[in-house]
Order: structure tokens, then C-alpha cells, then sequence
């Protein structure tokens, strides 16, 4: 059988491949470990399969660079395509997972004996977030959306001792099942509109003005209802935060910048392939969800106490900077939301690597008072969060502030003006809180009864927070090295 | 390198390093092409060649003072720092260098990219020398001069995008030479002049200021106000006025108002303070509207007369911190009620006050009577209704200024832990840190010229509005391009 006669290009489906093969490594390394649950810590198995994950990762990286390298092509009779965007988005994703990883060795096994499922999970999830986002088929859509989020439904309940986080799961999969719900409605409907659930071809048919036109305003309206609510779009966040405080933390590290990124990639997708001509009656909407979406997120960020519950509306309002760069519809908007969730996968993991720093499992939660003194009691660290802080606010010459300026360059180019004001007065708000952490960290006394020194973090999670903190700075001093790689990346 | 080694290494190590920086930013001085209009010491390389940003520095008549200006205070700010500081010393040490580059990198930078993330970057240090090494309200002075100077440079940004996609360029020396449409003008001007106003700060954009100076450390205030202000009014003059001339001149009523509102208003309210430190903060609302009002004047006489006067009072303001910080330091209180008769204890302290004093009021023959003198006439000749007005500053500047002299150093000795062997006169060190200060009162007051020749020539070529050359030096060879 002729398998390039089918479509079937192996070769640009290496990096998914490669990743899936090191979770079943993961997986099946996994049974051999030592049958006694309180020699979990001990157990040279169970130690070492953090490591195993990442050189999965690595692995993988070093295979999506080079299909990146080969002629785009597009797979399975159009289903999907490997291309310079798909190339960004699996960067995004698989940094975002490597981090995580990092931030999970220490972390893991002070709430679950199921180590091995965790990153098998992880590395399941983040294949299937890749393959979202090269799909350019509605059904391989879907698809690869409810993988990843049935896997992170069980990532976030895994900590069972804890009651927030199974509750956390509860709501993330009901709010996830009624998503996705409308997400299949509304590409049912694009179907009808478009003749087809293939982008390129939906494109083509409403060009040509054959499809039902009825069907197209709520065929979309319905789909970005269900992007929203994976995205975290307002008024659709509203398991954001309950699932990021519940969710063991390297899970909501890992959701805020990898379901971004597959989400947004695929929406992306959507919006400029197969929805260009109706690039007028999308634009609209979308400004109006993204201004809800950065005033409500930063609005309520200011009122937060718990840094999760912050952090969480935080990567809300990032949501909607990051549409902003969409609504005019260019390949330089596109391109921008790869290079912001870049440098935020960096900055915003980072931040969760601080709060897991400070964080007792039991509780599960690092309320903000916690961290008063922290400039004197953990100087590194408190260094590191103030780098984090600093970018996420978008103070210049942190990688932050550049994720933020190509997002608004395309909406200034696009015409967007006051869509950009908006977003850069939002901006401004956000430093708020951004900046009270510093002031904890650096003004406040400690409180009393917090220790002098912190016990020692985990070494995985001094290197996942080194890397994080360095690439935070190093994007923002050498950005055109980024850039320069990265503007090839639109669609 | 300042967070290893005792504190005395550091001390020494960050005085050497500053001093050091006033020394070779001095050879500039020394290889000045004074004829030159344009840019000289131009550094010239790609930074994000997607988009034709490019890290572009340069120093003109303009900047060339307030560069050395920033150089010159920092060792004097960071000797008096050694002397007090004892919390974190390497930290306070790095954050104060750090500042230093910054606020350099904002009078050099000639790409609107890079002067941005050099503006905003300076306020990091400052942050944290406010909030952590500030007086007792530094958490809500911080924050409020971090947000307040933020929030005001927000839309700038998005101005430098609107520029960008207009002319294709982010090298200011193209903008200025780009004729805007009025409507792009008229959007970016405000923008801009909206986060210079903040930074000045113009009336009445000013309130950050008062917490903020009050609050900060000693050699924070000298840095504060001898040189971060002067960045609002030295992007007015480098941004403002030559990239949008046609929404400047319709603006110059309104601005020129502001400035005159906030100099009187400025006075008044340095008037009745008791606490000292908050009457020099007003007194530099006053003298920064005098500045802004010689800027707006928009002839050769008032901006030079206000580039002059930047650096009068980066002196000027700075000695009189510095100097408050010594009283602060000896008694522990400034309110003006706690001193009086002062002359009978410490004369030397005294007579140094007198002499800051009188700079910071204007007397002749001290430099702060060139610098509004020169604004005055540059004012006089655009309107003369606003040149009578902004006299009764002067007027003012002198009487706040005599009044807070007469009540510390003049009449009886009231309290008696003020007397003559419980308070000590001036060490010699502390008197190393003012000799310079005076002595370029003086310089400046007897030699203007020294000063204004090297102005003047780029003033002229902004009032007349062309971009001179570049002047480049190749190992002592000036080549123009």
C-alpha cells in the first residue's frame, strides 16, 4: 500500500509519535516498581521517572525541530498539517511540559503512590495538545480537545487527599463536558454552513456562497463559546480559578500555558483559515469578549489573597491581551500569540514553581501574606518571583513586556486603536498586584512563626525555576534572536 | 559583584565604580566638537531588525548635561549612602549603579523602542530603594510613584506603535524629519506629553511627587529629583516638540498655563509646610514648572534657559536633600518647629544651607538666577503676560526658601538638644560632598556660557527644526555623516 498515496506522512507526526512512546515507556517502567507503598520515596524506579519524562521531552523537541525542518506538508488527506505554526505551538507545549516536569519530581509524590500515571498522563495530554494544534479538521479538532482535557480532568483530582481538588476536577469536567458540548454543536452547524468540516474547505465553499448562509452566524457563535471556556475567555472563565487553586499546582502551572496554547492555536486556526472572509463579524465580538476578559480578570485579580486564585485570573487577563493581537485577523497576530505564550510559559510557570516552593501539600494552597519577608528569608527565590512578577506586568526588558508588544503591534496595525488603549490602561492596572507581591516580599516583616529559612526546595524544582527565571531575561535582553525565529511562524 | 564582599569592600567598590563613571563620561566633555548641533558619540547597531529597532545612542548639546549631571550626583548620592545606610548595603549599592544605567540609557537613547524600556526600566531601582529603604508611609509612596509614572506611559506605547506604522521608523532622529499627519500629531502628543507631564510632574499630575520625595532615602530624593524629573522634561524637548510641532503649538497655551499653575501653586503650598523635606519636594513642583514653561516658550532662549536650569536644579535640589538628610541624620525629626537658632551651634552647616538656599532661590551670581533668568527672557519674548506672572515664583521660591533658613538657623536656641556640642557641625567628609555642589553654584553663575555654548547650537537647530549631522569620533577624528 502506498502510504504517501494516502496521506500518510509519518514523518510529520514523529513529535505526537515520539511523545506518546515515551508515556507508554513512562507507563510500563512504572510496573516494575517496588510493590511497598512507604518506600515510594526510596524507590530508585519512581525517583528516576521525572528524569524519564523529561528526556521524552527532550527527545521530542529534538524531533518537532527537525520536521519543522522539512517542507510543510499537510497529513491524512488534509486532516492536519505540519507546518511553521504547528512548529511554534509544539515549542510552546512541550517547554510549557518540560517545565512542568521539573516542577513535578518533588512535588508528586508528597500527595499520590501514582507517580507513574501522572506522567503518563502528562505526556498524553501534551501530545494531544500538539496534535490540536496542527489540526486543520473540525473532528481532529474535537478530537484531540477532549484527550487532553479527560487527561486533565484526572491530573486535576489526583491529589484525593485533598477535597478542593477533587471538587476542582467535578467542576472542570462538568464545565468541560458543556464546553465541548458546544463546541461539537457549533461545528456541526459550520458543517452545514460549510459543506464540509475540513478549514481549508469550509473556506472555499463560503467564498463561493454555496453553503447555507443561515447556519454560519450561529455555527460560530457556538464554536467560540467553545473555545472561550477552554481558553478561559470571560464571561466563560469561571472554572479557572477554582480549578487552578485545587488542581496539585504543577497541574495548573502546566494548564495556564499549555491548554492556552492548544486552544488558541487551534481558534487561530479557525479564525484564519477557514473564517477569513468573515473576518468583519468576528473582529467585533472577539474585541468585546477580549476587553471583558482583561478588565474582569484584572479586576478581580486585585481582590485575590490566594497567590493561585491570583495567578489564575492573572492568566485570564493574559487571555485577553493575547486576543487582542488576534481580532484584526493577521498572520502577525498569529505569530504574536505563539511568541506570548512563549515567554509566558517561562514566566507564568515560574510563578507557580515559587508558590509550589512555599507550598505545604497538605493544605495545598500559598495564601499571598505567606510570602512577607521572603526578600530576607529566601533571597534567590524572592529574586526570581520579582523577575516573574516584573514580566508578567510587562515591565521592560523582561520577556514579558515583548510578548505583549508584538500582541499589540499587529492590533495597532490592524487599526485596533482603542481596542490597544484598553489593553494597555488594563496592563497598567495589572501592575497592582503584580507589584504587591514585591511589596510583600521586600517591604513587609515576616510573619510570626514563619520559619528563618524555608526547608530546601526539591533540586528538579531549583533548576525548573533557574531555567524559567533565566529565559525570562534573556528573551527580554536578546529578543530579536526570538523573534527572528519566531516571526516565521505564522500560519 | 556588590552582593559579595563585607559592606566596607561594597562601600568603596560602588563609590569607585561611580566615581569612576563621572570620570570617563567627563571625556566627553573633553573631546566635544562645541560647533555641533548634532549627535555625537553615536552608537549604532540592530537590536530587532524584524521591525528596524536598533539600540541608537547618542549625546547632543541637550543631553551631553544631563548626562554628566546624572554622573556627577550619583558618587556624592552614594558617599552620603555609605555613611547611613547599614540595611542591605550591597542590594541599596547595586539598585542605586543599576539606577544610574538607566537613567543614562534614557538621555542617550535615540530609538523610541529602546528610550522606552530604558524609561520604564529606571523604575524598578527606584521602586525598591523607596519601598525598602523609605520612612514610614515608603510602601504606599512606592507604589504610588510606580503606578502613577506607569499608568502614565501606557499609551506612549501604544503612540510608538502608531509612529512606527506611520513612518516605518523608531529613530527619532527620521521622526523628527517626518512631516505626521495632524491627526496622528495631535493622538501621539498628548500621549506622550501625558507620561512627561506625570514624570515632571506638571500641575496637576503632581501628587505622586511629595509622597514619594518625603518617603525615599536621602540619596533616593537627591537622585529622584536631580535627575529622573529631569527625564519628563527632557523627553518633552527631545519627543514632544520636534516629532509633532503642529499639536505642539496648539498646545502651548495649555501647557504653559499648567506650568505657571504649578510654579505659584507650587510656592504656596512649599509656603506653609513644617516639615522641610516636603518643602524642598514642593519647591521642585515650582522650579519644574519654570522648566517646562521655558520648554513651551518654544524659542532658542527658553529652552536652552530650560536645559540650563534642569541641571541648576538637579545641583541645587539635590544639595538641598543632601543637606536635610545631614540635619535628618544628626536629630532624627526635619519639622522646621524642632530648629531654630541653629547658627549658634552648627555656622558651618549654616552657612552651606544659606548658600543652597540662595541657589535654589536664584540669587545672581549663583546659577539658579542664569537658568530662570534665561527662561524668563525666552518667556517674555513668546508672551509677555506669562514672563510677569511666573516672576512672582521668584519672588516666592525666595521668600519659602529665607523663611525655612531664618526658622532653623536664625533667632534663639529653643531647644536645647540643638545647642552647641549636643549637635555636631559638618565632618569633613560631608563637607568633600558639598564643595563640588558649590562649587559649580558659582561656576555656573559666573560662567554661564561655559554651559549655554554647548547648548545653544542644538537648541538652535530644534527651534529651527532640522536634524544636524551626526558627529562621529574615530579615535579623535571628528567625521560628520
Amino acid at each position: 500500500m502506498n502510504m504517501q498515496a494516502l496521506g500518510i506522512n509519518i514523518q510529520a507526526i514523529l513529535p505526537e509519535t515520539v511523545l506518546i512512546i515515551a508515556a507508554l515507556v513512562v507507563m510500563i517502567t512504572d510496573l516494575f516498581r517496588g510493590k511497598s507503598e512507604e518506600a515510594d520515596h526510596a524507590d530508585p524506579i519512581a525517583r528516576n521517572l521525572p528524569w524519564l519524562a523529561l528526556a521524552g521531552v527532550i527527545v521530542t523537541v529534538a524531533s518537532a525541530v527537525w520536521v519543522w525542518q522539512q517542507p510543510s506538508a499537510a497529513l491524512f488527506q488534509t486532516a492536519a498539517i505540519s507546518d511553521n505554526f504547528a512548529f511554534g505551538a509544539r515549542l510552546v507545549i512541550l517547554t510549557a511540559t518540560g517545565l512542568t516536569v521539573l516542577l513535578s519530581a518533588g512535588y508528586v509524590p508528597q500527595f499520590t503512590t501514582q507517580i507513574g500515571e501522572f506522567y503518563t498522563l502528562l505526556l498524553l495530554c501534551a501530545a494531544a495538545m500538539m496534535a490540536m494544534g496542527s489540526a486543520t479538521d473540525l473532528i481532529v479538532i474535537f478530537l484531540a480537545l477532549e484527550i487532553f482535557s479527560l487527561g486533565l480532568y484526572i491530573l486535576t483530582g489526583l491529589n484525593r487527599e485533598n477535597p478542593r481538588s477533587t471538587e476542582a476536577s467535578m467542576k472542570y469536567f462538568l464545565l468541560g463536558a458543556f464546553a465541548s458540548a458546544f463546541f461539537v454543536y457549533g461545528a456541526a452547524l459550520l458543517y452545514g454552513a460549510g459543506g464540509s468540516t475540513n478549514l481549508s474547505a469550509i473556506a472555499e465553499t463560503l467564498a463561493a456562497g454555496t453553503g447555507d448562509a443561515s447556519l454560519l452566524l450561529p455555527g460560530m457563535a457556538l464554536l467560540f463559546v467553545g473555545f472561550g471556556f477552554k481558553i478561559g475567555l470571560a464571561p466563560f472563565h469561571m472554572w479557572t480559578p477554582d480549578v487552578y487553586q485545587g488542581a496539585p499546582t504543577p497541574v495548573s502551572a502546566f494548564m495556564s500555558a499549555g491548554t492556552k496554547m492548544a486552544a488558541f492555536a487551534a481558534f487561530i486556526r479557525v479564525l484564519l483559515t477557514a473564517l477569513p472572509s468573515q473576518q468583519e463579524t468576528w473582529a467585533w465580538p472577539l474585541a468585546v469578549l477580549a476587553v471583558i476578559t482583561m478588565t474582569l480578570g484584572n479586576l478581580t485579580a486585585l481582590r485575590q489573597t490566594s497567590m493561585k486564585r491570583m495567578l489564575a485570573y492573572s492568566s485570564i487577563a493574559h487571555a485577553g491581551y493575547i486576543l487582542v493581537g488576534i481580532v484584526p485577523g493577521t498572520v502577525a497576530g498569529a505569530s504574536a500569540a505563539i511568541f506570548y505564550l512563549f515567554t509566558y510559559a517561562f514566566m507564568n510557570i515560574g510563578a507557580f514553581a515559587v508558590v509550589i516552593a512555599l507550598e505545604k501539600v497538605s493544605d495545598g494552597d500559598v495564601e499571598q501574606r505567606q510570602m512577607a519577608g521572603l526578600g530576607n528569608r529566601a533571597p534567590a527565590l524572592a529574586l526570581m518571583m520579582a523577575v516573574f512578577m516584573f514580566s508578567l506586568s510587562g515591565i521592560p526588558p523582561l520577556a514579558g513586556f515583548f510578548g505583549k508588544f508584538f500582541a499589540f503591534k499587529a492590533a495597532v496595525d490592524g487599526g485596533w486603536m482603542w481596542l490597544t488603549v484598553v489593553a494597555m490602561v488594563n496592563s497598567a492596572i495589572s501592575a497592582y498586584y503584580y507589584l504587591r507581591v514585591t511589596v510583600t516580599m521586600y517591604f513587609d516583616q515576616a510573619e510570626k512563626g514563619a520559619t528563618d529559612r524555608l526547608p530546601a526546595s526539591h533540586m528538579s524544582l531549583n533548576w525548573g525555576l533557574g531555567i524559567a527565571a533565566a529565559a525570562v531575561v534573556v528573551i527580554g535582553l536578546f529578543p530579536s534572536v526570538w523573534t527572528g525565529l519566531l516571526s516565521g511562524l505564522g500560519l | 559583584m556588590l552582593l559579595i564582599g563585607g559592606d566596607g569592600t561594597k562601600k568603596s567598590l560602588a563609590l569607585a565604580v561611580s566615581v569612576l563613571t563621572f570620570l570617563v563620561s567627563l571625556a566627553l566633555l573633553w573631546q566635544w566638537d562645541s560647533g555641533q548641533a548634532g549627535m555625537q558619540f553615536v552608537e549604532q547597531a540592530d537590536w530587532i531588525p524584524e521591525f528596524g529597532a536598533q539600540y541608537f545612542l547618542g549625546v547632543d548639546g541637550i543631553s551631553l548635561w544631563l548626562v554628566l549631571l546624572t554622573t556627577f550626583l550619583m558618587p556624592i548620592a552614594i558617599a552620603f549612602s555609605n555613611q547611613h545606610v547599614t540595611d542591605k548595603v550591597g542590594l541599596y549599592l547595586a539598585l542605586m549603579l543599576v539606577l544610574e544605567s538607566a537613567t543614562i540609557g534614557v538621555f542617550l537613547a535615540l530609538d523610541l523602542l529602546l528610550f522606552y524600556v530604558f524609561f520604564e526600566f529606571s523604575l524598578i531601582p527606584m521602586y525598591f530603594l523607596i519601598g525598602r529603604w523609605g520612612g514610614k508611609n515608603r510602601i504606599y509612596a512606592a507604589m504610588k510613584f510606580f503606578l502613577y509614572t506607569l499608568a502614565g506611559s501606557a499609551l506612549m506605547l501604544v503612540a510608538i506603535l502608531t509612529l512606527y506604522f506611520t513612518t516605518g521608523s523608531l529613530n527619532v532622529l527620521e521622526l523628527q524629519q517626518a512631516s505626521l499627519p495632524y491627526n496622528v500629531q495631535l493622538w501621539s502628543f498628548l500621549a506622550f506629553t501625558l507620561a512627561f507631564a506625570i514624570k515632571v510632574p506638571l500641575f496637576p499630575f503632581h501628587t505622586w511627587l511629595p509622597d514619594a520625595h518625603v518617603q525615599a532615602p536621602t540619596a533616593g530624593s537627591i537622585i529622584l529629583a536631580g535627575v529622573l524629573l529631569k527625564m519628563g522634561a527632557y523627553g518633552l524637548i527631545r519627543f514632544s516638540l520636534p516629532i509633532f510641532p503642529d499639536a505642539t503649538l496648539d498646545y502651548v497655551p495649555l501647557m504653559s498655563t499648567l506650568a505657571i499653575i504649578g510654579i505659584i501653586y507650587g510656592a504656596l503650598v512649599a509656603l506653609v509646610q513644617k516639615d522641610v523635606k516636603s518643602l524642598v519636594a514642593y519647591s521642585s513642583v515650582a522650579h519644574m514648572g519654570f522648566i517646562v514653561l521655558g520648554i513651551f516658550a518654544l524659542n532658542q532662549r527658553g529652552i536652552s534657559g530650560a536645559v540650563l536650569q534642569m541641571v541648576n536644579h538637579g545641583i541645587s535640589t539635590g544639595a538641598l536633600f543632601l543637606m536635610v538628610g545631614m540635619l535628618y541624620e544628626r536629630r532624627h525629626t526635619r519639622l522646621l518647629e524642632d530648629f531654630g537658632g541653629l547658627w549658634k551651634s552648627v555656622p558651618v552647616f549654616c552657612f552651606f544651607f544659606l548658600v543652597v538656599a540662595l541657589s535654589s532661590a536664584g540669587l545672581p551670581g549663583l546659577n539658579g538666577f542664569v537658568g530662570e533668568f534665561t527662561i524668563l527672557l525666552g518667556t517674555y519674548e513668546a508672551s509677555p503676560v506669562f514672563a510677569i506672572v511666573a516672576t512672582s515664583g521668584v519672588i516666592l521660591a525666595a521668600w519659602y526658601l529665607l523663611t525655612a533658613f531664618r526658622k532653623i538657623a536664625q533667632g534663639e536656641l529653643t531647644h536645647p538638644e540643638n545647642a552647641k556640642g549636643k549637635l555636631a557641625d559638618l565632618t569633613g567628609s560631608e563637607i568633600a560632598m558639598l564643595i563640588p555642589m558649590v562649587a559649580l553654584f558659582f561656576l555656573i553663575g559666573l560662567f554661564p556660557n561655559l554651559f549655554l555654548d554647548k547648548i545653544n547650537p542644538s537648541v538652535e537647530a530644534l527651534v529651527r527644526g532640522d536634524t544636524p549631522a551626526i558627529v562621529l569620533h574615530v579615535d579623535g577624528m571628528q567625521v560628520e555623516r
